[in-house]
């Protein structure tokens, strides 16, 4: 078990199927009226985002706090980085502050593994660049589990992921993730917003996959911030080629769930209100992104031990074999 | 459902000792479900809560011999994982999702486990159900207590005392109790 989360493909299949048994466990911890456990007592969590955020940001530190672990927040725009601080001497005094888990937001793809590198801490990657974002993708196949009461797994479940998949982290990583678990996963978007490498099934035709059959429609967030060329003719036609529609939705088979990471752009890629989609889980999401960060939060505290130890343990669960003098 | 109590130590060879057979956990359990009955004179509010992992079995075989003897109660489980006081120390993995649908305010919990050791784990079993209401009382029932005790905490209804040493291993299933 390592000791960081960065990528999907680093944590595994075992390790996917692991966050999202413990994330049941959480789920049940979120459902009470006192939705705190004291699981991570002691621990301190120290949020870096060097990108905006809310709901990661308020996500991952909601699910510290109920697992009773302290939080900090690093404000990049109100750091020592204003004053020349390099990146590596910021993370490097938070650390020796105490500090046993990172979660890092850089826009430089790469940047969780530098931390990973300088500190002994445990590092989450809650974003990095276009390259990964694993707790999207670990509450996405979460959500779809619990959705569709796929707790097995998802072989044969068909899963479109629709939009801007060139500069999309999300797509990266959940493809992974769905893929992990045995779903087909196919990418919709114009050829101009698909990376220059593609190792999925890719199309243009929205229309052909809805009318194919889809389990899971998830609709990827139209990057505006991102965008540095013209890449579309303009968003008009990006929503009727590749937007969800009345008429689109009004295509799905009821038992058809669409996602979304969020923050929607209203009236460009979803142009339905998401209160009349029976299909969509999006709230679900949000909510179930809690209890999977707790869980990815407990997997790595609860195995990294600070340092000091050294306790003789008279054990009654079965323990791992441990000698006795 | 085999549980092993504290690890093997790699000692394969070493010898098993059958100190129950299925007989004698079937016996005792009817025995500890109506001290149960007994002791609360009647079944009003009381409640099953076992223990994850190995005391789910145990609370099950309890609730349908009550049943049988008497009527039909409340059985629930719980997991206290996230309560322990050895998080970081060692791998602490949740077994199961706690499964108590009933109301436990005010209820006489009886909290179940397969084997009595440290009193770690009820003291976190005892966390955990705090979080679930207040109960009226909450009565605690073992299959086999070992000893050891590190905590101040005292079983109301045994199965069997079992004088073992610290580091041998306890594992109970319906189909008996073994010392290996």
């Amino acid at each position: 078990m390592s000791r960081s989360l960065l990528s999907i493909e680093e944590l595994g299949v075992d390790g996917v199927q692991r966050v999202l048994e413990l994330a049941d466990t959480m789920a049940e911890v979120n459902r009470r009226p006192n939705p705190k456990v004291p699981a991570l007592r002691g621990r301190t969590v120290c949020n870096v985002f060097f990108e905006d955020s809310t709901r990661t940001r308020l996500s991952f530190e909601t699910a510290a706090k109920r697992l009773s672990a302290d939080t900090m927040t690093f404000a990049v725009s109100q750091s020592s980085l204003n004053k020349g601080e390099s990146f590596r001497d910021s993370i490097e005094t938070i650390a020796a502050m105490g500090v046993d888990a990172f979660v890092i937001r850089h826009a430089s793809a790469g940047a969780p593994w530098l931390v990973e590198d300088w500190t002994t801490a445990s590092v989450v990657n809650a974003g990095d660049g276009w390259h990964a974002h694993p707790t999207q993708a670990l509450l996405d196949v979460y959500t779809v589990r619990v959705a569709l009461n796929r707790t097995a797994g998802f072989d044969g479940l068909r899963v479109a992921v629709v939009g801007d998949i060139k500069h999309s982290r999300v797509a990266r990583s959940t493809t992974t993730a769905f893929k992990a678990l045995g779903a087909d996963v196919i990418w919709v978007a114009p050829t101009t917003l698909l990376p220059p490498v593609v190792g999925e099934t890719a199309t243009d035709r929205l229309d052909d996959v809805i009318g194919d059959g889809v389990d899971v429609l998830y609709m990827l967030r139209m990057q505006n911030e991102r965008m540095t060329e013209a890449l579309v003719p303009n968003l008009r036609e990006y929503t009727a080629r590749f937007g969800l529609t009345p008429k689109r939705a009004a295509c799905l088979a009821p038992s058809t769930i669409v996602m979304h990471p969020g923050p929607v752009n209203r009236g460009v890629e979803i142009a339905i209100d998401l209160g009349e989609l029976p299909g969509s889980v999006v709230k679900q999401q949000v909510t179930n992104g809690i209890s999977v960060r707790m869980a990815v939060l407990y997997d790595l505290l609860s195995a990294n031990p600070n340092s000091t130890s050294d306790i003789e343990i008279n054990d009654d669960v079965a323990a791992a074999p441990k000698e006795h003098p | 459902m085999k549980r092993v109590q504290r690890g093997s130590h790699g000692k394969d060879n070493m010898s098993e000792k059958r100190v129950l057979e299925p007989d004698d956990v079937r016996r005792a359990v009817t025995r500890m479900a109506h001290e149960i009955i007994e002791r609360n004179q009647g079944l009003d509010g009381v409640v099953l809560i076992g223990v994850q992992s190995g005391g789910v079995w145990l609370a099950s075989a309890l609730g349908a011999e009550i049943a049988r003897i008497d009527s039909a109660i409340p059985v629930g489980s719980i997991d206290a994982s996230l309560y322990r006081d050895d998080i970081g120390l060692r791998p602490v993995h949740p077994a199961a999702v706690s499964d108590i649908d009933f109301d436990v305010d005010g209820a006489t919990i009886v909290l179940i486990d397969d084997v009595l050791f440290t009193g770690r784990t009820v003291r976190a079993a005892l966390d955990a159900l705090g979080e679930y209401g207040r109960p009226k009382a909450v009565q605690l029932a073992v299959l086999v207590d070992r000893g050891h005790r590190e905590l101040p905490i005292r079983p109301d209804f045994i199965g069997k005392n079992l004088p073992t040493s610290g580091d041998e291993s306890v594992s109970v299933t319906a189909d008996g109790v073994v010392i290996s």
